[in-house]
């Protein structure tokens, strides 16, 4: 990444994708957790299947401080209701693609791809030019090398 | 798919890529017109990857529709209130002018 290093995010939104591939939620709750330590106010996004699994990981919503409904808030962000400084996109299939770089369009905010699953490369390649950053780990099931990329990340704001 | 799911609509490419889409759209439609991602199309917000094309052939139109699981599917429509519309805020890619 060539590009400076964005600012430090006041608020953040996690877009989830499919929940088809383990590494999403797993990722998904940890970056919660994580911007949660750094002071980030974080809405995540999804789908009613995605949403339950994480809801049922985090009974307490120690992490998920803010859940809700993946059109809804695409609909708020597009009619200028709604944004927020950073979108994390889950992405391991095409139709991520699609969200991210819509994301990419009609936000404000800084749109990060997160790109994991077995055609990762694939994925990344699709994404280029679409005003993302893109952090792409091939896998399906290990959640530490993306875990690993996106910390590098949130570390970089700090610097 | 949200009110685009109560909608009388036709499938016509599932499992969609949008270039596929767009193809499709410039070889089989009369009229297409380029949008943004995040354009309303029967007041849902479009996804997609930019320019996305919507096909217009008298009052039915063509667009893609991403739902996160499925992927894309191109749907044929008819309304002739959003293809009147559509013509109106649109830019127009076919016929040029």
């Amino acid at each position: 990444m060539n590009e400076p290093v964005p600012q430090k995010p006041e608020t953040a939104l996690i877009l989830l994708g499919c929940p088809q591939v383990p590494v999403q939620t797993s990722i998904a709750l940890w970056l919660c957790a994580a911007l949660k330590k750094q002071g980030i106010t974080c809405l995540v996004g999804g789908t009613p299947a995605a949403r339950s699994l994480l809801e049922v990981a985090d009974p307490d919503h120690h992490y998920l401080t803010n859940v809700g409904d993946l059109d809804a808030i695409i609909e708020e962000i597009a009619d200028g209701k709604r944004d927020v400084d950073a979108v994390f996109v889950l992405i391991h299939n095409d139709a991520g693609v699609a969200y991210a770089a819509t994301m990419a369009e009609i936000s404000a905010g800084t749109t990060y791809a997160l790109i994991f699953g077995d055609a990762a490369e694939e994925r990344a390649q699709e994404i280029e030019g679409l005003g993302c950053r893109v952090i792409a780990v091939k896998g399906s099931h290990n959640p530490l090398p993306l875990k690993r990329k996106v910390q590098e990340v949130l570390s970089s704001w700090d610097a | 798919m949200g009110c685009i799911e109560k909608l009388d609509y036709e499938v016509l490419i599932r499992h969609a890529s949008f270039p596929e889409a767009a193809k499709y759209i410039r070889s089989n439609c009369a009229e297409a017109y380029e949008v943004r991602p995040g354009f309303k199309i029967f007041d849902k917000a479009m996804i997609g990857i930019p320019p996305v094309l919507i096909g217009i052939d008298g009052d039915t139109l063509t667009f893609p529709f991403t739902k996160p699981c499925h992927g894309t599917f191109l749907l044929r429509v008819e309304d002739a209130a959003e293809a009147a519309r559509i013509r109106i805020v649109a830019k127009r890619v076919k016929p040029s002018h």
